[in-house]
């Protein structure tokens, strides 16, 4: 029960949702780029919603199946077609073995997740499937696929739905709350923080992006010492130009923090592409934890129905 | 200065204290007694002051404000954590240690003496971060200090030995860098497969011992 890897694209690695217990060793969290589209893909599947699957940046991907099994394609938009055939994308796709999938360029977002019931079957290494690129364990042998690895599938845990699902809207915003030196950055650095339409590099990864724009200066000179940085701070480094740590942020860091982007858009910043842009929203926390709780209604009321189409 | 305890965004609190080796060995206490009592908390330890990341759906944050309080009180009791000693076998100067010289300049010594002085220091590891068993370490010669090169290494090697700043530590994997390197050492900080990954824990003590000097 494999996977044939035919065609990659930029990057395509194994993941799940990550090492959360890593960070007292170092070892950064790594997982899925956008854990909603990861979680509804598996439940499209018929598989446990936090199982391995392969998380695809920007398309250019294509795989053959030596099983019958069930997938779903989920995240960024791209053609995605099964020998020649389109196929639609956030819904159960029945495969069977020796069929080809090809998923094309990306149209919008940056990832996409291809979840298989039964899920991919990687060792664990320190509690996660996930890929540590940077660390090079993890995943498949530590590193993203090639073409002509096989890629090992799990056995499916039971009956799939037939199921079909909206794809949320990214949009360009991500709400913030201010972080812990927010106050050391002038008032002019908040207004063009929270003002400026902020334009994702290229030098972005899945560690984190740098973003370009107005400089971000701080009131006075501000001696850190190290502290724990996650996926979702803005820090801003003597540049001025602030980076948005993402899955594989490492766990401590010394430049000051000027935000933290809401958990409920944490999602959000792994589908932004070199070139677009993101403009910051400041929320209070009762905003932030309410966006949160209907999230998770959101994943919960899907979780049921997607049961009952079994 | 007084512990003061700030929200990191909607799932994380930090208790910041000073960087004093004091508050620091308190920090190893609570980051224990937080492990223990509070599994579902992820906790960090940083260099005088700890993280913790919660899930504000399963508890609030006032909860985990409290626990933290609490925690930082008991480990004033003088709770001690267990802890090993290392010794760090190193080779120092030469193609291992290619920045030897350039601390040595500035430390207005020779080579011979800078190798002395950094295997005389007793360090201690703060915390553990920046790359997956990476050591803070305390206790570098203050005569050592050096300033961290203008333009980083784009590539330095598993077990390189440095100085940048008023610190001192190891490279566990190869990476970027812009620490100035005195030497190599094979002892193997990390590795995934071993339980736990990470050679070194926060408490622990080490020492530098040259096994080779080369001009």
């Amino acid at each position: 029960m494999s996977l044939s890897i035919l065609k990659t694209g930029a990057l395509a690695t194994v993941q799940d949702a990550g090492r959360y217990d890593g960070a007292q060793w170092g070892v950064p969290r790594s997982g899925v780029m956008d854990i909603p589209a990861w979680l509804i893909g598996n439940l499209l599947v018929g598989n446990q919603p936090d199982v391995a699957a392969i998380e695809i940046t920007l398309g250019g991907f294509s795989a053959r199946f030596d099983v019958d099994c069930v997938i779903a394609v989920t995240g960024a938009i791209a053609p995605v077609t099964l020998d020649k055939q389109t196929m639609g994308q956030w819904r159960s796709i029945r495969v069977r073995a020796g069929q080809t999938l090809r998923i094309g360029f990306a149209e919008s977002g940056a990832r996409l997740f291809l979840c298989v019931s039964g899920g991919v079957d990687v060792p664990m290494v320190i509690g996660a499937r996930s890929t540590d690129l940077a660390g090079g364990f993890g995943g498949f042998a530590g590193r993203g696929l090639k073409a002509g690895d096989e890629v090992a599938l799990g056995q499916a845990a039971g009956p799939a739905p037939d199921g079909w699902v909206r794809a949320p809207e990214r949009g360009d915003v991500l709400r913030i709350l201010p972080s812990t030196e927010w106050s050391a950055f002038t008032m002019a650095a908040h207004q063009t923080f929270l003002s400026e339409a902020w334009v994702v590099t290229p030098d972005a990864n899945r560690m984190g992006a740098r973003l370009a724009g107005l400089e971000l200066p701080l009131a006075q000179p501000l001696e850190m010492t190290s502290h724990a940085v996650h996926p979702g701070v803005v820090q801003v480094p003597p540049s001025g130009q602030p980076i948005l740590l993402l899955a594989d942020a490492q766990t401590t860091g010394g430049y000051p923090k000027i935000a933290q982007v809401i958990r409920a858009d944490l999602w959000r910043m792994g589908q932004f592409r070199p070139g677009e842009t993101i403009r910051f929203v400041e929320v209070t926390l009762a905003e932030a934890l309410d966006a949160l709780s209907e999230q998770r209604h959101w994943l919960a009321r899907l979780e049921m129905q997607l049961k009952w189409r079994v | 200065m007084n512990p003061v305890i700030q929200p990191l965004g909607d799932t994380a609190l930090v208790l910041s204290v000073s960087a004093t080796l004091e508050d620091q060995r308190r920090l190893w206490v609570m980051q224990r007694l937080l492990q223990q009592e509070f599994p579902a908390w992820w906790v960090v330890l940083g260099v005088g002051n700890l993280t913790v990341r919660f899930d504000p759906m399963i508890e609030a944050a006032a909860v985990i404000e409290h626990g933290i309080e609490l925690a930082w009180q008991r480990s004033q009791r003088g709770l001690k954590v267990a802890s090993h000693h290392h010794d760090v076998p190193v080779v120092y100067g030469g193609k291992a240690g290619p920045d030897l010289i350039r601390v040595a300049e500035h430390a207005g010594l020779t080579p011979k003496q800078v190798v002395e002085r950094h295997a005389a220091g007793q360090y201690i590891v703060y915390c553990i971060g920046f790359l997956p068993g990476f050591p803070y370490l305390g206790g570098l010669d203050p005569q050592l200090a050096t300033p961290r090169l203008d333009k980083p290494r784009l590539k330095v090697p598993a077990g390189a030995v440095g100085i940048g700043g008023a610190q001192t530590g190891i490279y566990p994997s190869a990476s970027p860098g812009g620490w100035n390197l005195i030497g190599h050492t094979d002892l193997r900080l990390f590795d995934p497969a071993m339980i736990p990954p990470a050679l070194l824990a926060p408490g622990d003590t080490l020492r530098f011992v040259p096994t080779e000097v080369r001009a």
